[in-house]
C-alpha cells in the first residue's frame, strides 16, 4: 500500500535544482578551459586514466582515504557522511527495488521508504531494515563528530575558521538536521508500524509511550524532506560545493590538465575543491609561529569570498608544506603564484643597463646565483671540486652578475623575470657548453621550469656529485661525523630531489634519518616567498627548525641550498654545511691521505 | 646620466619646509623594519643591480626619507628583487617588501 502525500516537493524542488546548476557549472567551467585543456579532457576519455580517476574518485570523494592517512578520526568522519550517505542511497533504492520487483518507481521512493512501506514484509526486509539502521547510525556518529570538531576548533582558538557565510550556515544547520529528522521520521514509523530494525523500532516504542504521534508524524517527514532540500539548494554556494567539485577536479588531474599562471576555471575547480579539513593548518609552520590568515584553508575561503588577500598572499613562504599534505591534492603553490601574478602586475621592472658578461667557449657552465655570492665557502668549494675532476668550467656570474629571476617570480613578477631569463639565456647558449650546474635550489627551480636551454643539461650541484661518486670520479671516505640533511623545500617538494642529495652525504658520514624529511621537510624559514613576513615570524621557524634538528645531536647539518645555510647559520646550536663543501672536505681528506701514503712509502724505500 | 648618482649630489641642501614624509610613513607602516636602517649602506655593497649601474638602494631609502619622492618608482625598476640585500642587512630589514611597497604605493597615488 502507498499513500501519495506532498511532503515529497522540497526534496524534489532541491534535488532538481542541485542537479541543474551542477549541470550548467561544470559546462560553463569547461568552456573556460584552454583549447588545448579541452581537446585533452576529450581525449582522457579513451585512455586507461579514466579507470585511475574513478579508483580516485571512489578513494577520495566517498572513502577519503588521504585524509585517512593523516588523521583517523577525521578520515572517519569525513568517510561516514560522504560513504555512509552513498550507501544508504545506494541501498535504499536496493531495498525498494528488491520490495516491488521492479525498476520503475519514483526516485524518492527510496528516501522516504518507510512512510510509504509501512508494512515491509518481503523476503530480505529485516537485513535491508537492519543495514539501514545501521548505516543511519553510521552516519549519525559522523555527525557527531562533526559537531565535537567545530566546538573542539573554537577551543583551539581557531576562530576565523567558524566565520561561515549565510548560506555556509543554512546548508551546515541542514546537513546536520537530515539525519537526526530521518531518524525521527523512521522512528515514528516504526512507533506506528514496526517497520523498522534496531534502532527505529526500538526508539518508536519510547515515542508511542511518550509522545503523541499522531500529532508530529507527517510534520516529522515534512522536516527530513525540508532539510534535504535545504541543504541542496544552499550546497552550491556553501563550502559543500567541495562534494561535487572534487570529483570533477579529479577527473581534470587525471586528464593531465595542469595549472596555469594565470586564474582560471582549473583554478576555480581546485579552490571549490577544498574541504576545510584543516590539514594544511598543522603542516604551516607559520602557525605554530603566530601567523594564522596564511594557511591555504583560510587562504582560499578568502578568495572564494572575494575578501581581500593582499596581505596574505605574500604572506606565506611558499614553502609546499601544505600542498604535500592536502589530501585533495590541490596545486597550492600555483594558485597562489596566479595570483600573485595578478596582484603585481602593476609593478614594473626592467634591466636594460645589465652589462653581458665575458661570453667563454666552455662545456661546463657553474652559475653560482645571488645566493652562493654571500655564502662564498659554497663557491670555493665548487671550484676546489671542478679543480679535483680538472674540469674546465666557465664561472658564468663570477663578475657581472645577474639574478636567476626565481625571486622575482616568487614575487609574481614573471614578465619582469623573463628579461633576466631572456639574458641569461643568451649567455649560456653563446657558451656552446653542454652542462649548466647549479648551487642554488631556487636558480635551480628556475632554469629547469621556467628556461629553455636546447641541449644543455641543468643539474643542481648535488646531482652532478651524485654522479661523480657513482662514476668513481670522487673518492667515497667517511669523514666521522653524524650529520643530517636538511630537505631545502624548491630542491624537495619542489623538484622532487631527494635520493641523489642523500647518497652524497652518506659516501661520507653517518647520516642520521629524521622523522621530517624528504616531502615532510621543514622550511628554514627564510623562503624567498615570503615577501612581508615579519623576520621576527621568519626567525621562530627558523628557531623551531633548528630545535627540530638539535634533537638528534648531530655533528654538522648539511644542506643543500645557500639561503637555508645561511638561515640556519644565525642559530649557532648545530654548525650547518653545504654538500659541497662537505665534499670538498672530503676531497682534502683523501688528498691528505694520499699524500700521507706517498710519504710512508717513500720512508719504507729509503 | 641618472639622477640617483650617489656622487652626484644634486642639492647641497634639504628643504624641510617641503618634507614629504607621506609615502615614508606609508612604507614603514607596510613594513615597519624599515624604520631600523642605518643607512651603513651593506645592501648597496651587494646589491646586484648596483653591480651593474648606479643603482643605489641605500641611496633610494635615505632620498624617501627626505621626502624626494619624485623618479623613484622609476629608479626602482632596476631591482631584481633578488633578496641579497635583505640578507646581509644587519638590521634585517627586508628591502624586498619595502621595493614592491615603494612601487605599490607611488603607483596607487598615481592613479588615484
Ligand atoms: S587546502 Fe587541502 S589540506 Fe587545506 S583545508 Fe583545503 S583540502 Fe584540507
Ligand atoms: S606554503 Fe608553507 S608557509 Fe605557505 S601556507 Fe603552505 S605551509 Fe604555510
Ligand atoms: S643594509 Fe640595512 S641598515 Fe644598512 S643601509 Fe641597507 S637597509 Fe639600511
Ligand atoms: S633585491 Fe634589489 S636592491 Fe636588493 S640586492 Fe637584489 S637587486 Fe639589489
Amino acid at each position: 500500500m502507498i499513500r501519495e502525500p506532498n511532503f515529497q516537493y522540497p526534496f524534489l524542488i532541491g534535488t532538481i535544482f542541485l542537479f541543474a546548476y551542477l549541470i550548467v557549472r561544470i559546462i560553463l567551467w569547461y568552456i573556460e578551459l584552454s583549447k588545448y585543456d579541452k581537446l585533452r579532457f576529450i581525449h582522457f576519455w579513451k585512455t586507461k586514466s579514466v579507470w585511475a580517476a574513478l579508483k580516485d574518485a571512489i578513494a577520495d570523494g566517498l572513502l577519503h582515504s588521504s585524509i585517512f592517512k593523516k588523521n583517523l578520526l577525521l578520515g572517519y568522519m569525513h568517510m561516514s557522511l560522504a560513504f555512509g550517505w552513498f550507501l544508504l542511497i545506494v541501498i535504499g533504492h536496493l531495498e525498494v527495488m528488491v520490495d516491488r520487483r521492479s525498476l520503475n518507481f519514483p526516485f524518492y521512493y527510496a528516501v522516504f521508504y518507510r512512510y510509504y512501506q509501512p508494512h515491509p514484509d518481503f523476503a530480505g526486509a529485516r537485513v535491508f531494515g537492519a543495514l539501514m539502521d545501521l548505516l543511519l547510525l553510521i552516519i549519525l556518529s559522523g555527525v557527531a563528530l562533526a559537531i565535537l570538531k567545530r566546538i573542539k576548533k573554537q577551543i583551539f582558538g581557531m576562530k576565523r575558521t567558524t566565520k561561515l557565510k549565510p548560506f555556509d550556515k543554512i546548508a551546515l544547520t541542514s546537513l546536520w538536521l537530515i539525519f537526526p529528522l530521518r531518524l525521527l521520521a523512521e522512528s515514528l514509523s516504526a512507533a506506528y508500524y514496526h517497520n523498522g530494525s534496531f534502532m527505529s523500532n526500538t526508539l518508536g516504542a519510547w515515542f508511542i509511550q511518550n509522545v503523541r504521534v499522531s500529532a508530529i508524524y507527517d510534520l516529522s517527514w515534512w522536516l527530513y524532506s525540508c532539510s534535504i532540500g535545504f541543504f541542496f539548494i544552499a550546497l552550491p554556494f556553501s563550502r559543500y560545493m567541495h562534494i561535487p567539485t572534487e570529483i570533477v577536479f579529479i577527473f581534470l588531474r587525471h586528464a593531465g590538465i595542469m595549472p596555469k599562471k594565470y586564474w582560471n576555471s582549473y583554478a576555480q575547480i581546485q579552490m571549490y575543491s577544498c574541504s576545510r579539513c584543516g590539514i594544511c593548518l598543522d603542516a604551516c609552520q607559520l602557525y605554530e609561529a603566530g601567523v594564522s590568515n596564511v594557511q591555504s584553508v583560510y587562504f582560499l575561503q578568502y578568495i572564494r569570498n572575494n575578501e581581500n588577500v593582499d596581505k596574505s598572499l605574500f604572506g606565506c613562504l611558499i614553502c609546499g608544506r601544505c600542498q604535500e599534505a592536502c589530501p585533495v591534492h590541490i596545486n597550492l603553490n600555483d594558485l597562489r603564484t596566479a595570483l600573485r601574478i595578478k596582484a603585481s602586475k602593476p609593478l614594473t621592472f626592467s634591466y636594460g643597463y645589465t652589462q653581458m658578461a665575458l661570453q667563454q667557449k666552455t662545456d661546463i657552465i657553474y652559475f653560482a646565483g645571488c645566493m652562493t655570492h654571500l655564502t662564498p665557502p659554497i663557491k670555493f668549494s665548487m671550484a676546489r671540486i671542478f679543480n679535483f675532476l680538472g674540469e674546465k668550467v666557465w664561472y658564468m656570474d663570477e663578475d657581472k652578475s645577474i639574478c636567476c629571476g626565481g625571486p622575482l617570480m616568487l614575487a609574481g613578477q614573471y614578465d619582469s623575470a623573463s628579461q633576466l631569463i631572456q639574458k641569461n639565456t643568451e649567455l649560456i647558449m653563446a657558451s656552446g657548453a653542454k652542462t649548466l650546474i647549479l648551487s642554488c635550489p631556487i636558480c635551480y627551480k628556475a632554469f629547469r621550469e621556467d628556461y629553455v636551454l636546447p641541449g644543455i643539461s641543468i643539474k643542481f650541484h648535488a646531482v652532478y656529485l651524485n654522479d661523480m661518486i657513482r662514476q668513481g670520479r670522487l673518492p667515497k671516505i667517511n669523514l666521522g661525523f653524524k650529520t643530517i640533511y636538511h630537505d631545502p623545500c624548491a630542491l624537495g617538494r619542489g623538484s622532487k630531489i631527494y635520493d641523489e642529495p642523500r647518497y652524497v652525504i652518506d659516501s661520507y658520514s653517518q647520516r642520521m634519518r629524521l622523522k621530517k624529511e624528504k616531502a615532510e621537510a621543514l622550511c628554514c624559514g627564510a623562503g624567498l616567498g615570503g615577501i612581508n613576513l615579519p623576520i621576527e615570524t621568519k626567525n621562530k621557524v627558523t628557531f623551531e627548525a633548528m630545535t627540530y634538528f638539535a634533537r638528534f645531536k648531530p655533528n654538522v647539518l648539511i644542506t643543500a641550498c645557500p639561503l637555508c645555510k645561511k638561515t640556519f647559520a644565525r642559530d649557532r646550536r648545530i654548525p650547518v654545511i653545504d654538500i659541497a663543501e662537505l665534499t670538498a672536505r672530503a676531497i682534502d681528506e683523501y688528498v691528505n691521505e694520499q699524500k700521507k701514503s706517498v710519504r710512508e712509502a717513500r720512508l719504507i724505500e729509503s | 646620466m641618472s639622477t640617483f648618482d650617489f656622487l652626484k649630489v644634486r642639492r647641497l641642501y634639504i628643504d624641510y619646509d617641503n618634507l614629504d614624509q607621506e609615502l615614508l610613513n606609508e612604507v614603514i607602516r607596510e613594513e615597519p623594519s624599515f624604520q631600523w636602517c642605518i643607512s651603513c649602506g651593506c645592501c648597496t655593497a651587494t646589491c646586484s643591480a648596483g653591480n651593474h649601474t648606479t643603482f643605489n638602494i641605500r641611496r633610494i631609502s635615505l632620498i624617501l626619507r627626505r621626502g624626494e619622492i619624485e623618479g623613484l618608482e622609476e629608479e626602482l625598476k632596476k631591482c631584481m628583487l633578488c633578496g641579497k640585500c635583505t640578507l646581509v642587512c644587519p638590521r634585517d630589514i627586508q628591502l624586498r617588501n619595502v621595493v614592491m611597497n615603494i612601487k605599490k604605493i607611488v603607483l596607487k597615488k598615481k592613479t588615484a
